[in-house]
């Protein structure tokens, strides 16, 4: 069944039980996606598929044919680091680094929702362009648990980037 | 050759400021942020090896009792599966921080709902997974096992000999102002977000284990006694460790399992705990119950102080959850009672969870004394100051640094907090209640042996090697700039190599020592490095300049590299704590400021300002030592308002397992964290003359949101968390 990760074809022939989680990790060797609660209760393991960001550890992998998936190692490299990373490193908005892909990853889809006009539950206008106010930034991030309490700095990571772009 | 340090008493010398590279305390991005950031840092569960296969633990259903039939051609034919394993030598409870011997292994016996009692084997996960839930297990249970908390069948003993001096009970009738206040905190998961992992790998006569641990040198030798081998054929690789907040000090069920099965099977072999597995049978922080009484004369000056408080662990277990550590030296009383409870109870084993004591006694003793303000009619603020002892109210030692009164003024201004008279519900802004509290933060200063190898290659570059953990903390960062400051060195050309038992034994992380701990073993080998440099120079050491890769004597300048002449310079290290550990009360030291919305007509809290103003002796990095504050005040939102482990009375199961249920803040839960360090230099902490940071941040900082709920609302919750059922009752009509 074919798929394409990262921009490269992948063919998955495995048990259909399999997680897209697992099949990134154990047979891609991606293990830039992690796993924190295999329930979709913590944003670990989130991953772009079509631009979307998508808890991975609740869609199989046979769920995907000729999807497009973009981990964190799609985003940019250790020494090529994709904005984002680069911010979240300057801002040290991670400690442990367990949850960090997830929450880069959902940043990235985060500010294109935004772009595209996706309200959120504290958007006060419906029908206005959304602007991700630091509180529109917490609220859409809080799908991404981090026990390191790293929260206050992401939020000033993903801010920077946002205040780059404008 | 090792060079030893063994603190007997404060290091004047404050080696650090004397040093020329000025990279000690810089805000300095973490070295391996890029590593971590683009998810190329490898953790426990995420090494390739070839004809790896998986395990899953399977748990008991019971609270008490015993194994009697455990069919394993209930599963042996299932696809895949290669075998179930439930073996002496597995481990039934994860080992207590610093144990160095194996916990209870017995899994066979339980004794309480959620232990290890096998592991199936299989050749892929999903096969695994499906054969543990399958696996046809019987048992023969102990139905009258107490597992309520609150059963009134516990029989509460005396943890340690408690504290009484002078007459408490006359000092509470003969005062001017008293409280007289119990309050509940409800047991606390660590839930790291990378759970607990291994994979074990067994070659006949080393067996290798990938796991996410703190104390690596206690860690090999738990896990040597389990297994019955020597502590020199385990080696342990950690060198990313996703979170770990005491849960990971101690050796856990699956990384003996793992290397069991890898012994058995001759295999590698993985076993990662499921999420329910974390919460279900590593540690819990207890529940407690807290009864405060203080006594104060008309001033606001306390002569009465009493702390007791009600703990529960395993039958077996030696730890008690330390809830009344900070009031042993925090502030004056002569008058004085604290007495530890213990009750044996069949739940989950209780250990450390981040700051044993202080993260639940602290927040406590903080309401309380709000309590005391409001009672007296003073500024909150202003009771602290006034209660600051001149030495530790009951062994008479001094108190190392102690800025305590600089961190409640520096924080009360930074807040802008209003010290004029309070009264509940003065404010409303629509449909919430805003009021504002404050707490003291506090926590001991802890110190472990450590060694650390340093060396300074013939290039000019260093390396820094030891067993120590960066679990987050920023150990990374802050041993290369020890060692760029202490050589002169641009970090960036310092590498440092963590977690693997190949290196010298470190302290670990744990209990917030692993900076000032393996930090001063790196300070000593560095030393070392630099007399041997200044031999080479022919100077004396303390003539000895080294910046930006060279080394300067009177008007010489020599490059490292050409100093060196080809050949490395190696050094070993040695940290060990002496009589500086009973000469003073060391502690670290804090002050919090919150605003709080509470909802009018549901009873929601929600943080809308947090102010931290701390003092931790000498900052090593400004840039992580702020966020393990952040960190630290993020868990004190936790157990202020969400977290709180529910257990089911009758057989004492984890209801609440998982993050779906039990509940860590989120994003949108945490305001923006004002943090601010207090420069502080303390020659009794450490000869870096820092001391701990890890914990600070959560000790206090719960009574500190709880004061700002009563100011905000009027209603004064005793029991932690601060649920909205537990505000709406006491709202006032509108």
């Amino acid at each position: 069944m074919p798929l394409t990760i990262n921009g490269t074809d992948h063919d998955f022939i495995g048990d259909p039980r399999t997680t897209l989680l697992d099949y990134l990790r154990d047979e891609c060797g991606l293990t830039g996606t992690k796993k924190g609660c295999d329930h979709g209760q913590c944003g670990a393991c989130t991953v772009l598929v079509n631009g979307q960001r998508i808890n991975s550890c609740l869609t199989l992998a046979v769920m995907h044919e000729d999807d497009q998936v973009t981990t964190i190692e799609g985003l940019g490299t250790a020494s090529n680091l994709h904005p984002l990373q680069a911010a979240f490193v300057r801002h040290d908005g991670y400690q442990c680094g367990y949850c960090t892909p997830g929450q880069i990853c959902s940043a990235k889809a985060m500010i294109d929702e935004a772009a595209n006009g996706w309200p959120s539950f504290v958007t006060a206008d419906l029908f206005e362009p959304v602007k991700l106010t630091t509180d529109e930034i917490r609220e859409r991030m809080s799908g991404n648990l981090c026990r390191c309490g790293a929260y206050s700095n992401i939020v000033d990571a993903v801010t920077e980037i946002l205040e780059t772009k404008r | 050759m090792t060079r030893s340090y063994i603190m007997d008493e404060p290091d004047e010398r404050n080696r650090l400021d004397a040093m020329a590279q000025g990279v000690i305390g810089r805000p300095l991005d973490r070295p391996e942020g890029p590593l971590k950031t683009s998810g190329t840092a490898t953790y426990a569960a995420e090494y390739r090896m070839n004809g790896r296969i998986e395990g899953v633990l399977v748990t008991a259903t019971i609270a008490k009792g015993e194994v009697t039939v455990l069919d394993e051609s209930s599963v042996r034919d299932f696809p895949g599966v290669i075998a179930v394993i439930s073996d002496d030598r597995m481990t039934a409870r994860a080992a207590q921080g610093g144990a160095g011997k194996s916990p209870v292994r017995k899994v066979r016996e339980v004794r309480y709902y959620g232990q290890p009692i096998a592991l199936v084997v299989a050749e892929t996960f999903e096969q695994a997974r499906h054969a543990a839930k399958a696996l046809r297990i019987e048992y023969r249970e102990d139905a009258a096992a107490l597992v309520d908390a609150q059963d009134d069948a516990i029989a509460f003993e005396q943890f340690e000999e408690p504290i009484i001096q002078g007459d408490l009970d006359k000092a509470l009738n003969e005062a001017a102002h008293t409280v007289d206040v119990t309050y509940t905190t409800e047991g606390h998961n660590s839930a790291a977000m990378e759970p607990h992992a291994s994979i074990a790998d067994w070659d006949g006569k080393i067996l290798t284990l990938h796991s996410s641990l703190q104390m690596l040198r206690f860690n090999r030798k738990e896990l040597a006694d389990a297994l019955g081998i020597d502590p020199e054929q385990v080696r342990l690789v950690s060198p990313y460790v996703g979170g770990g907040f005491g849960s990971k000090l101690g050796i856990s069920p699956e990384g003996v399992a793992a290397a069991v099965a890898a012994i058995r099977l001759k295999r590698p072999v993985r076993v990662v705990m499921l999420r329910q597995q974390v919460f279900q049978c590593v540690m819990r922080r207890s529940e407690t119950r807290q009864r405060v009484r203080l006594a104060a004369d008309a001033q606001g000056r306390l002569n009465g102080f009493g702390h007791e408080a009600w703990v529960t662990n395993l039958p077996g277990e030696e730890f008690a959850e330390p809830v009344l550590q900070a009031s042993e030296f925090l502030y004056a009383g002569e008058n004085r009672v604290l007495d530890l409870q213990l009750g044996r109870i069949h739940r989950v084993t209780a250990g450390s969870v981040r700051a044993p004591g202080e993260a639940v006694g602290m927040q406590v003793l903080e309401a309380a004394m709000d309590e005391l303000a409001e009672a007296i009619g003073i500024d909150p603020v202003e009771l602290r100051l006034r209660n600051i002892p001149e030495k530790h109210p009951s062994e008479g030692t001094p108190y190392s640094s102690r800025k305590l009164e600089e961190c409640l003024r520096r924080g009360a201004e930074r807040f802008g907090w209003d010290a004029s008279p309070r009264k509940p519900c003065l404010r409303r802004e629509d449909e919430w209640w805003v009021g504002t509290g404050m707490a003291t933060a506090t926590r001991v200063h802890n110190l472990n042996e450590a060694y650390a190898r340093v060396t300074l290659r013939s290039d000019g570059t260093a390396e820094v090697a030891s067993d120590m953990t960066d679990i987050g903390t920023g150990t990374y960062a802050i041993l290369g700039q020890i060692a760029g400051e202490m050589l002169g060195l641009d970090p960036a050309v310092v590498t440092v190599r963590l977690g693997d038992t190949r290196f010298p034994p470190g302290s670990g992380s744990g209990g917030s020592w692993g900076a000032c701990s393996t930090g001063s073993a790196v300070l000593e080998a560095c030393e070392g490095v630099r007399a041997a440099l200044a031999a080479k120079l022919g100077c004396e050491e303390a003539a000895l300049k080294l910046k930006d890769g060279h080394a300067f004597s009177g008007a010489d300048k020599v490059a490292l590299s050409d100093l060196l002449g080809g050949v490395d310079v190696v050094q070993l290290g040695h940290f060990k704590p002496g009589k500086i550990t009973e000469a003073f009360s060391a502690a670290m030291y804090g002050a919090f400021f919150a605003e709080v919305g509470v909802n009018a007509y549901s009873g929601e809290v929600r943080l809308r300002r947090f102010t931290g103003a701390f003092s931790l002796g000498r900052v090593l990095n400004a840039k992580t030592a702020t966020s393990q504050c952040m960190g630290g005040m993020v868990w004190g939102i936790g157990s202020a308002l969400t977290e709180g482990l529910t257990f089911d009375p009758r057989d004492g199961h984890i209801v609440n397992p998982d993050f779906a249920e039990y509940h860590i803040p989120v994003n949108l839960d945490v305001p923006h964290l004002d943090v601010l360090l207090v420069e502080e230099r303390d020659p009794a902490g450490s000869p870096l003359q820092a001391k701990g940071v890890g914990e600070l941040g959560i000790c206090g900082a719960a009574g500190a949101i709880a004061n700002a709920v009563y100011n905000a609302s009027g209603v004064r919750v005793r029991s932690f968390p601060i649920t909205p059922d537990k505000v709406l009752v006491g709202l006032p009509e509108i």
